[in-house]
């Protein structure tokens, strides 16, 4: 078997994906309320392998193999929960969930606001979603916006390991619905991380500050906090220190954060992988722009996936956003006007 | 590499697909092959008086309710109210069938069984009020919400019976939909979740004839709806909708079968929608009069009074008090919808999320501003500060 066990967990180096698996399994010994579902979760483990070894310590009542049905696996988990069970779900791919987004949007999202609170539903939505894996058609879509446009739910992506973690740990933990994305491409990043070392405690809606900078802003998330990075250290060449945002959470937004660094760099850039248009950048540099306006040394620009449908594999390094395409906007930044 | 061969050239013997093996017998699962009746058959001797007099006095209830709401509409107390009257059989018997601990989930239509089961009649109005979209807390008598998108809250009760059953608690689920409802595809995910589960959950198919003006041979080709539960691996039961000891008979059959572990039923109660879909809809436009005077003729209230007169289980005195109870329901409501609701608009920031967002936080700082300014006669609230 080449799937990370229970056991091998711990040891260092450890990957985003055997992160995520024991959070589950964490999530699972202490609350028996807690239950697995969806397709391939149980004997094969997922076709990520994120729930691999699960079926096997909690049995099959508490780890499902659902039938192929996306809007099934969400709808009949919005009846567990309002049973007391608290359901953590795994859509296949990101292009797979949509079939589910009626019970996500019409429910999930408002049951405890139509029942005055009295229906929460603690589902947590686990999506592997994003590109950059090589994946054909279906398997690479950013489906972030669909999911922020909707209120009532939290939209929650790890971009460390650590972070997988403890971001998962929390939304498996809140009492309201969390739509867990999970960055495919950073299932395998490893990080120097053990479970069995004491684990910070993340609550949901706090950004972090990846690296410190001066020159400017890179607000971004998810699979592309490490293509940030990489600008960011490019960019010292050039002369600019660039200070990195990894939201976590979209929603909750952490304005505070994310301002309190724009206000001190006076330049922004929002990086995501999906479309520009209607994306969630346009939401943040709107926040950004409304906040710190009188500080802003530039126009908040962005770096998005082209507003085309996710390319081809062979294609789709031109669409997602790369440390020269970050540069090349950083430099937009009207530096030379200072 | 091997060589196919042609076919008719080889003597490999023809067999069965490999692994192949017969699954569910099909035959036990039919439904009959018309709608199962007690009323004015010979069985109907059997039936228990205290049962046919309890169902009598919810039925009037029932009806004088659609009819009030329906005035209610008429005055614009209620946005809208989509009425169940020549239904009240299939609601009614089936929410009553239910034991304390089985859930409910209905669709809009649904309101008698909702008021069947316990809820107030005042609060089952409350989405079509428009106060909330809510009005009752479903753990108070196991109701779910009435629930507007079609067919959506039938995995809701497929998973609620799939949690109580893992828990090994003796609850059912009963999951109404209408026959319009059958062609979404939140049905077929429901009912195949819960013939693989067997989950204890039975669905009860209020088919009415219409979904808003489509008429049912344009809403499915099959035997009938009852039919599709074969498909599943379930029992389907035809039932007589407007005869309410059957459906209440048929119900129970089916709930006992889902709480002793023998997994889901689907049922379907042949009914008819007297009036049109809502009181915004003309009927006229889409179906004849005669039709609609077939089904008065078959009216469920009539045939359950015949049934009690027949046998003398109830007499004109009897049937005055069932009219003036539900006379007296219907003054309450009427009362209580002559009160206007307090609304608090600061209350649409409450339920979103456990915890407040801090853009939720701004956002009802925003409105609570513009409500100040309100009360202070200027629809503009920084204006006053200029």
């Amino acid at each position: 078997m080449t799937a990370p066990s229970a056991t091998s967990i711990g040891r260092k180096p450890s990957t985003m994906a055997q992160a995520l698996s024991r959070a589950l399994r964490d999530a699972m010994a202490a609350d028996p309320a807690v239950h697995v579902l969806g397709e391939d979760v149980g004997t094969l483990g997922g076709v990520f392998r994120i729930t691999d070894g699960l079926a096997k310590e909690f049995g099959a009542d508490r780890v499902t193999d659902t039938p192929l049905a996306e809007a099934g696996i969400l709808g009949t988990a919005v009846g567990m929960a309002m049973y007391g069970l608290r359901p953590v779900v795994e859509m296949q791919f990101d292009a797979f969930a949509y079939p589910s987004l009626e019970q996500l949007i019409s429910h999930v999202a408002r049951m405890r606001n139509r029942t005055r609170g009295a229906l929460p539903l603690p589902i947590t939505i686990r999506v592997p979603y994003g590109g950059g894996i090589g994946g054909v058609e279906h398997h690479s879509d950013s489906s972030e916006a669909y999911y922020l446009h909707t209120p009532g739910l939290h939209v929650v992506t790890p971009a460390t390991v650590a972070d997988a973690y403890g971001l998962l740990h929390s939304a498996i933990a809140s009492d309201d619905p969390v739509v867990f994305l999970e960055p495919k491409r950073l299932y395998w990043s490893k990080a120097d991380w053990s479970a069995d070392a004491p684990q910070e405690v993340l609550p949901l809606g706090r950004a972090a500050v990846r690296r410190t900078g001066s020159s400017a802003t890179l607000i971004t998330y998810g699979p592309s906090l490490p293509v940030c990075l990489e600008a960011a250290e490019l960019a010292v060449a050039e002369g600019w220190d660039l200070e990195v945002v990894d939201l976590r959470s979209l929603m909750p937004f952490d304005d505070e954060t994310v301002c309190t660094s724009v206000r001190r760099t006076g330049r922004a850039v929002v990086v995501h992988e999906s479309s520009g248009f209607g994306g969630a950048g346009a939401e943040i540099a709107a926040r950004v722009t409304e906040r710190c306006f009188h500080h802003l040394e530039a126009p908040v620009l962005r770096v998005a996936g082209f507003d085309i449908p996710y390319p081809p594999p062979m294609l789709e390094r031109h669409h997602l956003p790369s440390a020269d395409r970050i540069l090349d906007t950083v430099a937009r930044l009207q530096w030379e006007e200072n | 590499m091997a060589v196919l061969e042609q076919p008719g050239t080889t003597d490999h013997p023809n067999t069965p697909p490999p692994d192949w093996h017969p699954r569910t017998d099909p035959d036990p699962l039919l439904p009959e092959r018309a709608p199962y009746r007690v009323l004015g058959t010979p069985t109907a001797s059997r039936l228990d008086p205290a049962l046919l007099r309890r169902l009598y006095a919810e039925l009037v209830r029932g009806r004088r309710y659609n009819r009030q709401a329906t005035a209610l509409t008429q005055q614009g107390r209620l946005a809208v109210y989509p009425s169940s009257t020549g239904q009240e059989a299939c609601q009614i018997a089936a929410a009553l069938a239910l034991d304390p601990q089985d859930w409910l989930f209905p669709s809009y239509r649904d309101t008698l069984a909702v008021v069947a089961r316990g809820v107030e009649p005042l609060e089952a109005l409350t989405l079509l009020r428009g106060d909330w979209h809510n009005g009752y807390d479903p753990h108070i008598h196991r109701v779910a919400p009435l629930c507007t998108p079609l067919a959506t809250q039938l995995p809701h009760a497929v998973g609620l019976a799939h949690a109580a059953r893992l828990k090994g608690d003796d609850t059912v689920a009963l999951a109404l939909v209408g026959d319009g409802g059958t062609s979404e595809g939140d049905f077929h995910e429901a009912l195949n979740f819960a013939a693989v589960w067997q989950a204890p959950v039975v669905f009860l198919v209020q088919n009415n004839g219409f979904a808003i003006s489509v008429p049912l041979e344009k809403q499915s080709a099959a035997p009938s709806f009852a039919h599709k539960a074969v498909g599943y691996g379930m029992p389907g039961r035809l039932v007589d909708g407007n005869d309410a000891p059957a459906v209440y008979e048929v119900l129970i059959e089916a709930l006992r079968r889902a709480r002793s572990g023998g997994g889901p039923t689907l049922i379907e109660a042949v009914t008819y929608r007297i009036d049109a879909h809502t009181n915004a809809d003309d009927a006229t436009r889409y179906r004849e009069q005669a039709e609609v005077e077939r089904w008065r003729a078959h009216d469920p209230i009539a045939l359950l009074e015949r049934e009690l007169r027949d046998r003398t289980l109830i007499d004109d005195e009897g049937i005055r008090e069932a009219e003036a109870a539900a006379e007296a329901m219907a003054a309450k409501l009427r009362d209580e919808m002559n009160t206007d609701p307090v609304l608090d608009p600061m209350e649409l920031f409450e339920h979103v999320y456990a915890e407040r967002t801090t853009q939720l936080a701004e956002q009802a700082a925003q409105l609570s501003a513009e409500l100040d300014a309100e009360e202070e006669g200027s629809p503009y609230p920084e204006s006053q500060e200029r």
